[in-house]
């Protein structure tokens, strides 16, 4: 069994209120000069695939159907061992 | 006019609608079970409120696979009236049934209040007893009803009249003060462009009778006896 990291954000314009929450008890902890923060979502998977080019395309098809929500949220894969370079986050729309 | 209430693991308004419908509208109504195929003839499908398998990965998002929602996809795309009921909407909204998705309330918290909206068209087969700018009270309870969708399908919304419901105050205006949770242009709730699918994130059944508190609710159901379902 192969392992792929899989990475969930909210896309870049959609508000994470959760994310506005941690900033917020960032700074009042006194952390000083906190920019963004974005809460997401980090999934592990095993699949029965060795290439990385098959199970990063296995995973993104199960991140496109159902680990992610295209409307709101940006995905991204890393494959452990495998060439993650570059990947920027994908989205359906 | 036959009911059908679809049952999830984790619903939990299921049997308020059952309520509603059957002994307050005084129409036959049943439960469907999510692993069933078959809606029995039934001619208005509710998707009822919950936390259907626990709101695992996103509210609605493992839900829109159980066997049943072929048959809710069959029946809306055949132009028959399907209500999706907050948790019911997040499901149509995650099936692909409506547009959009529901995303985490900008306060944070789980809400649950009276709320007012306006409804915005008569079109849907919940609505047809309403009309444009009147005003209703029902509850809302979520925590995830911050509606979003990109600029283009929210004007394409605007022009096909696709929103019903939005959060107003008692006298009917919509404003951000009036908008319990964020939503883009405070919308409460939105029909396909069909018009024969609603979903909204006020529970109406919740607002059947006037031992709940008020019946305002209780219009929407009553706005079906006039629809011919074909």
């Amino acid at each position: 069994m192969a392992k792929a990291h899989v990475y969930i954000t909210y896309k870049n314009g959609v508000l994470d209120p959760q994310g506005e929450a941690v900033k917020d008890a960032l700074s009042s902890l006194g952390f000083q000069g906190v920019g963004d923060v974005r809460v997401g979502k980090y999934i592990e998977i095993e699949v029965e695939k060795s290439a990385p080019d098959e199970i990063r395309g296995e995973v993104e098809k199960m991140c496109q159907e159902l680990l992610a929500n295209p409307v709101i949220e940006d995905f991204r894969v890393e494959i452990p061992n495998g060439n993650n370079n570059p990947q920027p986050p994908k989205s359906e729309a | 006019m036959q009911f059908a209430v679809i049952v999830f693991p984790g619903s939990n308004c299921d049997h308020d609608c059952y309520h509603a419908v059957a002994h307050v509208l005084g129409q036959p109504a049943k439960f469907v079970w999510h692993k069933e195929r078959d809606l029995g003839g039934a001619e208005v499908i509710i998707v009822p409120g919950g936390f259907s398998y626990g709101d695992y990965l996103r509210a609605g998002a493992i839900s829109r696979f159980s066997p049943v929602m072929k048959s809710v996809a069959d029946h809306a795309a055949a132009g028959r009236p399907v209500i999706g009921i907050c948790n019911g909407f997040q499901i149509l909204t995650e099936a692909g049934l409506l547009p959009g998705a529901l995303h985490r309330n900008t306060s944070l918290r789980f809400i649950c209040k009276d709320v007012y909206v306006r409804c915005m068209t008569s079109r849907t087969p919940f609505t047809t007893e309403i009309l444009p700018g009147e005003t209703l009270r029902l509850p809302i309870a979520h925590g995830e009803g911050n509606y979003f969708c990109d600029a283009e399908t929210f004007a394409e919304m605007e022009e096909n009249d696709q929103i019903v419901f939005r959060y107003c105050d008692a006298e009917g205006t919509p404003s951000p003060e009036a908008n319990p949770n964020g939503s883009l242009g405070h919308i409460a709730g939105i029909c396909n462009t069909g018009g024969n699918v609603l979903g909204l994130m006020p529970h109406p059944e919740r607002a059947s009778e006037a031992a709940l508190g008020g019946d305002d609710g209780l219009r929407l159901f009553q706005s079906t006896l006039s629809v011919t379902v074909s």
